[in-house]
This record gives structure tokens, C-alpha cells and sequence, in this order.
């Protein structure tokens, strides 16, 4: 049995800890990416990782959130304000309306 | 996938992963338990006195707000009857600085707390924009730490406060004693993982003739890091989960530092095994049990350690690393400092017995030469003609282990160094800095040797910055 699934996902994202300097100074955005992957699987937190590097960052210091496909250690992601360890990490299939927060934790105390 | 259930309260959604144990909680129970272990960490310490008063270094940043948030909460909680105050240092950097006083303000506001901003232009008469103006960015990390270690203990003077608390957390001292272990730094590596640390009490009372004018008592200031245990993960955690008001920039001025690959390593490690972090700073406080006191007796690292400072702040900051690199007059003159001392300490080296190497213990370097190139205070010197062969190595000796192997109370002023190759390890001596009075057991105190480079290399014209 096939859903009737939107061809994109919203999803309301935010930066905090210093990242939002990446992302136009702006903490909050609410944004929409394809809700599979070019293969047919549905997106996870990987692609949007991925997808955010590709369109939302207007840094060029692209190594501050990312290293190596995933995020860099150091920054947190909560999904839906849990820890994504929780959640399955990047493999976490996302959901319409999801809150997802990336806070970095790399800067002076 | 299922979501996971609260470990402690068994109703709510789980929402941390805890990363010294990977239970599952919720954020009300985290909030709990992370306030719960701040207080058994401060109360099995006994870091503080009741009724005692607190300056808290204040950056605006995550750990001192969680600092200053966490204390506030515990002493209401607990009546512990602690006077708190905030502290903050204001070291001129346009751009950072300012930026997280304003943090600092709010904090100062919503904790109800009173707060009190030291500036290194009032202190010193240079901002660490004009610093960096003059002497570049190498090495100005140093003089950051030397100024800011005595703004601190200054500021708290003028409060009259007796115990200034910083927002260290686990993340950092798992650094410094990798950084350390690194670098064969054992003194350092024995001192990092202290909690408490206390610079002593001067006998004598202040000449009237002080620099920066005004009454000063000097009294034994104590400092200590109440976040010690805490992740720096759980820091973060605990500010977003309670939606505290922080400032999150880093320096602008700080370079590619050691620290940072001490960094990089932890945080890689923190992946694979996040325990790894608690593990690192007990591996610490064991490794600082080794080392020996003034007395030859190793010492525990939770215990109050009679230490100055000055250097630790300078080499365990943002850049201060790179000092040794830089070949200047000032790292020579840090050096010869660094050396003077280790060359009284030979005394107590043949209480520790090294593998390979023999130390007759008694020969040591009287005859220094004061303008060996920096390297070779990593290297063997101590043993005057030998230290060649030691860096050149059977292999197995780290080079700086001959002095790193004495801790104890340290420098002694110059001028009192005298034949005292036989004499029993000589106590702290304390004194005044002629220059300007502050407590130091050198004649001349660290910044005031810093600012005398400073100043006389100054512009006529002054400089202008921003």
C-alpha cells in the first residue's frame, strides 16, 4: 500500500552556540527538503545535513559544521529537543514538522 | 523507532544520552541530577565555607552562566548561605569582549547577582587589541593569561572576596592533562586536575606607595572549579534545556593553539567512548598522586596545592603554547625563570628513581647560561654537561623528564638563591613585587616583567585601535 506522501518535507531547523554566523546570522529557519533520496529511500538526517550544506549555509567555512558526511564533533543535534543519539543519529527518518537544533558546543566558556 | 523511556522517572520521554554512563532521561530529571552532582561534587570537597564569599568568573559564556545559574540555584536550595558575586574581566578585545559583557550584564540582572567588570586598560594601561597591535599574534595569548590570572585575583581583592570560582568543566582539564602528557610536562600534569588551588597569604602588610593606589588586603585567595566533573556536552545541555542566556563566540585573536589538537582529540575520543573524558581527568588525579610535593611525598591531587599560577595560566591558554616557540626576549626570559628554578629542585630528584638514567642528583646546573635557545628547556639540561646525551636519546627518555620529576612550592625569589645545593628544599618565599606591590615570590611580579616589555617598546604617538 503506497501513502500519499508530499514530495517535500517542512521542517523548522535552528542554530545556536555560535553556528548561526554560518547561516545568514539567523537562528531559526523553516525550511522544506525532498522527502526521499535520489534512490527512493526516505530522507533522514543525513541528507538534510547534506542538503543544508548544499543551500542554507552562506559561510564558506563549511569544516565548521561538517567533517568528513556528518556533522562535526562538538555540535549537538536535538530532534524534537532529543538527544539524536536517541533517535538513531543520522539513519533517523524524518517527519513533517520536525524541530531539529544543531547547537555547537566548540567555542569559550 | 521506539522512543525510549526517562531511566530515572520511568514516565517521560527520554532525551539525553548521558555520556558518562549513556542512561536515557528526560529534561526535567537531567536538570535534577546534573544540579545533584554539582552539589555532591562541592560538598564532598568541602570547597566552601558557609557564609563564605564567592567571586564566580563571569566571560558570559556556556560554563561560567551555568556556573553562576547552578550556584545560585544550590545555594537558595540548600541555604548554604554563600554571598555571590560575579567577576568579570575585561581584557579590550572589540569584536568578543564586548559583546559578552553585555551577556554578562544580563546574567548579572536575571541572577539578581552583583557584578563587578576589571579591565586590563584600568589595571595595566593596555587593552589586548594595543597588545596585539604591538606584538602581533604570536604570543600575545601569553599575556592574556599572566594579565587575566591577576585581574582575576585583583578584582577579587577589591571585592574583598577571599575564593574566586571558574567554569571548567571535564572537557577542559581532560585537555590539559593531554596537552601535558603531550608535552612531558609532569608539574603541570600533576597540577591541572587540582579542584582547589590557593595562592598563600602574605604576613606582611602593604607598603602604602601601591601603583594602583587604593587599600588592598591581600588574603589567601582561593580558586576552584566547581564544574570540574561536569561535560562540557551537559553544560550545553543544561544552558538549553533551562534557556539560559549565553554568549557563544571564540576569541578572535586565538590562533591555531596546542590546545586545539588536545581539543580535537577529545572530542574524536568523546565519539567513540564518551566516558573517555571522566576517564582522562581520573588517569589525572592518579598520574598527580606520583609526583612529589615539596616535602619528596607524592601528593593528592584533590588537595589544596600551593601553586603560582602565573605560568599555568599562561602556557594553558588559548595560545600560550606558542610562546615556547616564539624566540623572543620574553620567552627567554620565561625560560630562565622555569630554569632557575628546576636547577634548585636537584635536591629532591634522587627520591625518584628513573629507569635508565642516573641522576647523581647532587650535580646540578649552577653554571646555566641564561640565553640557551628555548628547546633546550625541554631538553636534559640539568645534569650541565650531560644533557646532550640524554636528548640524544637511548630511545626510551622522554627529554624533560628530569624536571618535570620535583613538584613543590615553587619559585624563590633571585636574590635569595643562594648556596643552597645541600640545604633542605627551601619553603615558598613570599613578597611584594617591587613594582607594584601584587603578592609574588619573584622581585619583580610576571605582568609587571610583561608590561615593562610592553612599554618600552610603545609608540610615542600611542596606538589607535578600532
Amino acid at each position: 500500500m503506497t501513502e500519499a506522501k508530499a514530495a517535500s518535507i517542512p521542517l523548522a531547523v535552528e542554530f545556536t552556540g555560535g553556528l548561526e554566523l554560518l547561516f545568514s546570522n539567523q537562528r531559526k529557519h523553516k525550511i522544506a527538503i525532498p522527502s526521499k533520496k535520489p534512490d527512493g529511500e526516505p530522507s533522514n538526517v543525513g541528507d538534510l545535513i547534506s542538503w543544508l550544506c548544499d543551500n542554507l549555509i552562506k559561510d564558506p567555512r563549511k569544516e565548521m559544521f561538517v567533517l568528513d558526511d556528518s556533522v562535526r564533533p562538538g555540535i549537538l543535534v536535538l530532534i524534537n529537543d532529543a538527544d539524536w543519539e536517541l533517535e538513531g543519529e543520522d539513519k533517523y527518518e524524518l517527519q513533517p514538522n520536525d524541530e531539529i537544533v544543531f547547537v555547537s558546543t566548540l567555542h569559550g566558556g | 523507532m521506539a522512543p525510549h523511556i526517562c531511566q530515572l522517572c520511568n514516565t517521560s520521554r527520554a532525551q539525553i544520552l548521558r555520556p558518562k554512563n549513556h542512561a536515557r532521561i528526560c529534561a526535567p530529571c537531567f536538570i535534577d541530577i546534573f544540579e545533584r552532582e554539582i552539589a555532591e561534587t562541592i560538598t564532598s570537597t568541602n570547597l566552601f565555607q558557609p557564609g563564605e564569599r564567592i567571586a564566580i568568573g563571569a566571560s558570559g559564556g556556556k560554563d561560567s552562566t551555568v556556573l553562576a545559574s547552578v550556584l545560585k540555584t544550590l545555594n537558595d536550595r540548600h541555604a548554604w548561605g554563600l554571598d555571590l558575586v560575579l567577576l568579570s574581566i575585561d581584557e579590550g578585545i572589540t569584536g568578543y569582549r564586548d559583546h559578552s559583557l553585555d551577556a554578562v550584564k544580563r546574567n548579572s540582572v536575571e541572577y539578581d547577582l552583583p557584578l563587578k567588570i576589571v579591565s586590563y586598560e584600568e589595571l595595566y594601561g593596555w587593552s589586548m587589541d594595543q597588545v596585539v597591535a604591538q606584538i602581533g599574534k604570536k604570543g600575545n595569548c601569553t599575556y592574556c593569561g599572566v594579565f587575566r590570572r591577576q585581574a582575576l585575583d585583583r578584582g577579587a581583592a577589591m571585592l574583598g572576596v577571599g575564593h574566586v570560582v571558574t567554569g571548567h568543566n571535564a572537557d577542559d582539564v581532560a585537555e590539559t592533562v593531554l596537552m601535558n602528557l603531550l608535552r612531558g610536562d609532569l608539574p603541570r600534569l600533576g597540577r591541572a586536575t587540582s579542584i582547589l588551588t590557593s595562592t598563600p597569604s602574605a604576613t606582611m602588610s602593604r607598603k602604602e606607595t601601591e601603583a594602583d593606589g587604593g587599600e588592598v588586603t591581600i588574603t589567601n585567595v582561593k580558586r576552584s572549579k566547581p564544574l570540574m566533573y561536569a561535560y562540557e556536552k551537559e553544560i550545553v545541555m543544561y544552558a538549553h534545556y533551562k534557556k539560559l542566556d549565553y554568549f557563544s563566540t571564540e576569541c578572535i585573536y586565538s590562533p591555531e593553539a596546542f590546545r586545539g589538537s588536545a581539543r580535537t582529540l577529545i572530542k574524536n575520543l568523546e565519539r567513540i567512548r564518551p566516558e573517555s573524558i571522566l576517564d582522562v581527568v581520573r588517569s589525572g588525579i592518579d598520574m598527580a598522586k606520583l609526583v612529589p610535593n615539596a616535602e619528596g611525598h607524592p601528593k593528592g591531587a584533590a588537595e589544596a596545592v600551593i601553586r603560582n599560577e602565573v605560568e599555568d595560566e599562561a602556557e594553558g591558554g588559548c595560545g600560550g603554547s606558542n610562546a615556547k616557540e616564539v624566540v623572543s626576549e620574553m620567552a627567554q626570559m620565561e625560560q630562565k625563570l622555569r630554569q632557575d628554578e628546576q636547577a634548585e629542585e636537584a635536591g629532591t630528584e634522587t627520591e625518584i628513581k628513573l629507569p635508565s638514567k642516573v641522576l647523581d642528583g647532587q650535580r646540578h646546573d649552577r653554571d646555566l647560561k641564561p640565553d640557551l635557545p628555548p628547546e633546550a628547556a625541554l631538553t636534559t639540561y640539568v645534569q650541565g654537561q650531560n644533557h646532550d646525551r640524554h636528548s640524544q636519546t637511548d630511545g626510551q627518555q622522554l627529554p624533560s623528564d628530569i624536571r618535570t620529576v620535583p613538584i613543590r612550592t615553587k619559585q624563590e625569589k633571585k636574590s635569595s638563591r643562594k648556596a643552597t645545593r645541600d640545604a633542605p628544599v627551601p619553603k615558598q618565599r613570599l613578597g611584594q613585587c617591587e613594582r607594584c606591590g601584587y603578592l609574588s615570590s619573584q622581585a619583580v611580579c610576571k605582568a609587571c616583567m610583561l608590561l615593562e616589555g610592553l612599554n618600552k617598546a610603545r609608540p610615542r604617538t600611542g596606538i589607535e585601535v578600532g
